[in-house]
Parts: C-alpha cells; sequence; structure tokens
C-alpha cells in the first residue's frame, strides 16, 4: 500500500522561530528560465480552476442559503434559493426541536466520539508497539495485520461474526468491527519510527519504559499526525450508516444523522419519531424545502468546523513512500 | 522531513535469547494487543464464515451444524441471470470509471502544480479535498438537490418553460451519474499523490532542459510524465486490482431510483440476494467468487505492472 499523504512533524523549530518552516518547492516567482505563459493558456488554467472550486462550493452555499430562507422566498425562487434575501432560522428552530432529529444528532457526535476514542487509543498502542524495529514478532504481526488489507471474507461473514456474539441492535456493532484501520495504523508507525533514535535512547537510559516514552516523546512529536489520522477515523464514523442499515434498521432511536438524512431527505419520507412526538405534518412528506435544507447543513457543519483546523497538516511535498511491511 | 520507511537502527538483539527479548519487549507486545484482537475477531474469524459459500447456512443451528452441500450455491449463482447482470454492470462501471474518472486527477494535478501562488495553490486543493469526507448520502442528497426531480436544474427548466430532464431516476443514464458523483467526490482527493509525484521531480532537468531550448510541451513530455509514471502506474494497478469493487454505499442509495437492473453491483447483490432475503450462504458465495476474481486480478495487474518495468504493488 503506498501512503502518499505526507504530514510535517510537529517542529521545535517552529516555536522557537515562530515561523513556518520552510516549505518544499517554494516557487514565489515564475524561474528566468521558463517561458512567459500565453493569454489563452492562463485563462483556460483559470477556468478549470474556478470550475473545481464553484463545483464545490456552489451546491454548498445554494444549500445553506435556502436553509436560511422562509418559505415566502422558497416559493418565490419556485425551490432552492439561490440568493438570500430574508434570512431567518425558522427552519433551525424546528429542526432542533424535533425529538428525532436532537436524537439522531446525539446518537452521531455520540458514535463519533466514542469511536474515534477507541480507534485512536487502539490504533497508537499497535502502531508504536510496531515501530521499534528489532522488536520480538514485530514483523510477524505486522504480517498479520497488512494481510486483512488484501483478503476479507466480505460483507456477510462478518454480519454472521457479529450477529453471533449478539451484536444486533447493539451500541458496539457500528464501532467495534470496523474500529481499526490498517491503513491508519501504518500512517502513524511510518511516523513514530521516524521519531529520533537519540532522544528515546536517551531516554530510555533515563530509566524511561515504553509507555513513558509513547507518552511523553513520541505522542508530542506526532500531533500532526495524530489529529490527520483522527480526522480520518472521526469523518469515518460520522459518516457511517449502512452498517446502522445492517444491524439496526429498525430502531429509530438509535439512528445517526445520515440515516435521518437519507429517510427524511433523500427518499422524502416522513420521519418515524416526528408524527407521535407532536410536530404534526412538520417533518412529513410536504415539509418546507428550508427545513429539508438544515438537516442537510446540520451533518456538514461539525465537519466544516473542524476542517481548516486540518487541512493545512495536508502537506504535500514528499512522498511517503511505500509503507511496506 | 520525510516519513520515508526509513527503518531506526535496531535493537541489539544478535546473542539474546528469546526469553530476554520477550521480557524486554513485552510492553511492546501488550500494546499491539488490543488492535490484533480486534482483527482477529472481526477479519480473520469471518473468513472461516466464507465456508457458509459451501453451506446451506441456518441461521438457528450456526455454521458448525448447517448442511454442507457443496457447490450447489455456486451452481445457482451461475445459473442465476441476476448475478450476470450484477457482474456486467460492475465490469461496465469499472471500464467507464477507468476511462473517464482515471485521467482527472492527473491533468488537475498538472494544472495545480504551474499556479505559482502557494496560497492560491492551497486553497483549491483544500477545496478540493473538501467532497473526499462527506457521506455518500450526503452526495447524493447534493446531487439529487441539482439535478433531481425537484432540483436547481430542473427548476431552472421550467421557470423557462423548457421540459424537464430527470438524470437521477434514468437507468439509462445512470452510468455516468454515477461515474460523475464519483469524480466529483474523490478526484480532488485523488490529486494527491500525483502532487506528491510532481513535488519529487527534481527541478534542475526543467531548467537544464528549458536552457537546451525543449518548450513547455516537451518538457512535460520528457520529464513530467516519465517522473509521475511510477506513481501512475500504481495507480492503474490498484484500479485494476480493484476492477470488481466500483463502490457499495454510492449503489445502495440510489437503487430505490433507477431500479435493480442498472443499480446492482457484485457488492449490492451479496447484500440484496444474501442478507436481506436471509439467504446468507448465497451471499456468501458470492462474496468469495467476487474475492477470489479480484486477488487474481491484482496478481495479473501487478505482473503488468512488472512487464512494463514498475513497481507496481509489491516488487517482484
Amino acid at each position: 500500500m503506498t501512503e502518499t499523504l505526507t504530514i510535517e512533524r510537529t517542529k521545535e523549530k517552529r516555536e522557537v522561530t515562530g515561523r513556518k518552516p520552510v516549505r518544499h518547492r517554494k516557487r514565489a516567482k515564475r524561474p528566468v528560465w521558463e517561458e512567459p505563459p500565453t493569454a489563452a493558456g492562463q485563462t483556460a488554467k483559470g477556468l478549470t480552476l474556478g470550475m473545481v472550486v464553484a463545483v464545490v462550493l456552489v451546491p454548498l452555499w445554494i444549500i445553506v442559503v435556502t436553509s436560511l430562507s422562509t418559505q415566502a422566498a422558497v416559493n418565490r425562487a419556485g425551490g432552492l434559493v439561490i440568493w438570500p434575501t430574508d434570512v431567518t432560522f425558522e427552519a433551525y428552530r424546528v429542526m432542533l426541536g424535533d425529538s428525532t432529529v436532537r436524537n439522531a444528532l446525539l446518537v452521531s457526535l455520540g458514535i463519533t466520539a466514542v469511536g474515534t476514542a477507541v480507534s485512536m487509543a487502539v490504533s497508537i498502542l499497535c502502531a508504536y508497539g510496531l515501530s521499534r524495529s528489532g522488536s520480538v514478532a514485530h514483523r510477524f504481526i505486522l504480517v498479520l495485520l497488512i494481510l486483512t488489507m488484501f483478503v476479507s471474507g466480505g460483507l456477510i461473514p462478518t454480519f454472521l461474526v457479529v450477529t453471533e456474539l449478539g451484536g444486533y441492535g447493539q451500541w458496539w456493532a457500528l464501532i467495534l468491527p470496523s474500529a481499526v484501520s490498517v491503513f491508519n495504523i501504518l500512517v502513524l508507525r511510518a511516523f513514530y519510527s521516524d521519531t529520533s533514535v537519540d532522544l528515546i535512547e536517551a531516554a530510555r537510559i533515563d530509566g524511561a519504559g515504553d509507555w513513558r516514552i509513547l507518552w511523553s516523546i513520541v505522542l508530542p512529536t506526532s500531533r500532526a499526525v495524530t489529529a490527520v489520522v483522527a480526522l480520518f477515523y472521526g469523518v469515518g464514523y460520522w459518516n457511517s450508516f449502512f452498517n446502522v442499515m445492517l444491524y439496526m434498521p429498525t430502531d429509530s432511536e438509535k439512528w445517526p444523522l445520515q440515516y435521518v438524512l437519507l429517510t427524511y431527505v433523500n427518499r422524502g419520507n416522513g420521519l418515524p419519531g416526528s408524527v407521535n412526538a407532536g410536530f404534526g405534518t412538520q417533518f412529513s412528506q410536504t415539509a418546507p424545502l428550508s427545513l429539508q435544507m438544515a438537516v442537510v447543513v446540520l451533518t456538514i457543519v461539525p465537519l466544516l468546523v473542524v476542517y481548516p483546523f486540518m487541512q493545512k497538516h495536508f502537506r504535500v511535498g514528499v512522498l511517503t513512500g511505500a509503507v511496506k511491511g | 522531513m520525510s516519513t520515508v520507511d526509513t527503518e531506526p537502527p535496531a535493537r541489539k538483539s544478535g546473542r539474546l535469547s528469546l526469553r530476554v527479548r520477550l521480557r524486554r519487549d513485552r510492553s511492546l507486545l501488550l500494546m499491539t494487543v488490543p488492535a490484533v484482537a480486534l482483527l482477529l475477531v472481526f477479519n480473520y474469524v469471518p473468513l472461516f464464515g466464507l465456508l457458509t459459500a459451501f453451506q446451506d447456512y441456518n441461521p438457528l443451528v450456526g455454521v458448525w451444524n448447517s448442511e454442507w452441500v457443496g457447490f450447489d450455491q455456486f451452481e445457482y449463482l451461475f445459473n442465476d441471470s441476476l448475478f450476470w447482470g450484477s457482474l456486467g454492470n460492475t465490469l461496465y462501471l469499472s471500464f467507464v470509471q477507468l476511462v473517464l474518472f482515471f485521467p482527472i486527477p492527473i491533468a488537475l494535478a498538472l494544472l495545480l502544480n504551474s499556479v505559482l501562488s502557494e496560497r492560491l495553490r492551497n486553497l483549491i486543493q483544500s477545496i478540493a479535498y473538501l467532497p473526499h469526507f462527506f457521506s455518500w448520502v450526503l452526495a447524493i442528497t447534493i446531487f439529487q438537490q441539482m439535478f433531481g426531480g425537484a432540483g436547481l436544474l430542473n427548476q431552472f427548466l421550467r421557470s423557462n418553460d423548457i421540459s424537464t430532464w430527470d438524470i437521477m431516476t434514468n437507468p439509462d443514464t445512470f452510468v455516468l451519474l454515477v461515474t460523475s458523483q464519483a469524480i466529483w467526490k474523490e478526484a480532488g482527493w485523488s490529486i494527491i499523490v500525483f502532487l506528491a509525484a510532481l513535488a519529487a521531480i527534481n527541478t534542475d532537468l526543467y531548467e537544464s532542459s528549458a536552457v537546451d531550448g525543449a518548450g513547455r510541451w516537451r518538457r512535460l513530455w520528457h520529464i513530467t510524465l516519465p517522473g509521475m509514471a511510477g506513481v501512475i502506474m500504481l495507480m492503474l494497478v490498484l484500479r485494476l486490482g480493484n476492477a470488481l469493487t466500483v463502490g457499495f454505499e454510492q449503489f445502495l442509495i440510489q437503487r430505490e431510483a433507477v431500479g435493480h437492473e442498472a443499480a446492482d453491483v457484485l457488492d449490492t447483490f451479496a447484500f440484496y440476494y444474501g442478507i436481506a432475503t436471509n439467504n446468507y450462504s448465497y451471499g456468501a458465495a458470492a462474496g468469495l467468487f467476487k474475492s477470489v476474481i479480484s486477488l487474481l486480478l491484482i496478481w495479473g495487474a501487478n505482473k503488468l505492472a512488472h512487464a512494463f518495468g514498475e513497481d507496481g504493488l509489491y516488487r517482484k
């Protein structure tokens, strides 16, 4: 498996100089030997890149604007609203007042928090345990891990194992079967292997054991990779919906937000709890478009809150190389 | 700095007995226990569950007591037109994605790499990566809002008295729809690999060839593309090896709208005709078929890469 995402190690230098570390291939100016760009070329380039940005941002903009619109504005536009006229948070008020959505939000946040914590703990320990070369059996365990990337029992045998362990309808069925990502462990391990050996040896001479070294030396110098792997895990849990369909399809109390989004917005069905909960037709089939879009926004917001802090770690400079056993 | 897989100097373990080494490394071993245990239970035990493909699995009596039926399930499978339909859809989709999707991230990486301002480049990158972190439910909902029956496009057509065009429920154009969804969601993220390859090319090469009179396009052909060849080949090998995996949730979610004939692929086949109908052995047989063919494909694609003098997934 090739891992190409390069994540910069938290640098001591950064704190000392207070400046960002010099990045690879910084090119502020066009090199003298390069011919000046043609006008047509520049225009085509600008248009293409502008389009890439637009296809991502324009739909998001329209969805946010519609969620903030009044019913009158939606009617006037004949559907989605492109430009905000009268902004209202009514849709959000109704949405957060609905017990099914509130419940789903809590479920999603809970699964994401617990799942990410479990995955990170297990992965960090395993990655460090395999990162000290020359340790007993680390090659064997590594092969054991990597094999799972190529051979798997597939959907049905996994489902049978989980149900035979009594996982049907249980919370752990949404977390444990997918708690370990070998790929993420390899990313962490590549980083930990790279931690200064001198530093570790010095700590060892001072009497620090492996637990202490992991906690006090390896983790603090690997904050960026920890953050990125946590993002990968967190997004995985936040986005998961199929395992809900598999293990608790009928129990709407345990639906996460993605499942509400599918049922209510995508399929256009009413939400089961809402009708009974006394919100009348608010969440039935003919619900206002703004309310539907508010549900969409609710599933994106946590990502948009975290993303700006994470994306700066996706530094692409050096090929990480093949993370092979 | 680089995170290339460089091993730090090994612990000196040449003359130590296994017992001493076990004692010394017991914390390290202990640390791997949770992950290994989870993988054993949820990845290795299910491998034995594949035995159900040769049984008539009965959930009430479990794997050990179900009746063995040999290759009966496979016989049914190979006589099932729905199975061949799913396999056909899968291969067709794979081919279309290879032709339409695969070149896009390469082209975008080249384009992005030529942007001089680093801040602008980082900004575009961040935005292009974003949809990768969306769920399929969300991605498809966004597509529905843009192109569905009540979506933005038809809203515009209707207000201009042009007949509407429902892309989301049309089985004939479904291949193009799912491919464009895949491009929208994943093409941006796929750039990363190629950008990394581009960054690894020695810039002196460009300078000396420019001095020698090579133009923009000749430099692209003789320096840039050869410099990316290894990564392109690797991605191609992965794509070919995964030819039977075209996505799962994407099809599951849209099956209702376009019908099973267009939307069934091998993975959803195993779900709908295995789990959803309690016909576990049948689904497991379909899954096993897919796994075996996929392993052969990975092996074959790697051979191909070696034949072209590239490393592929693993070295010779």
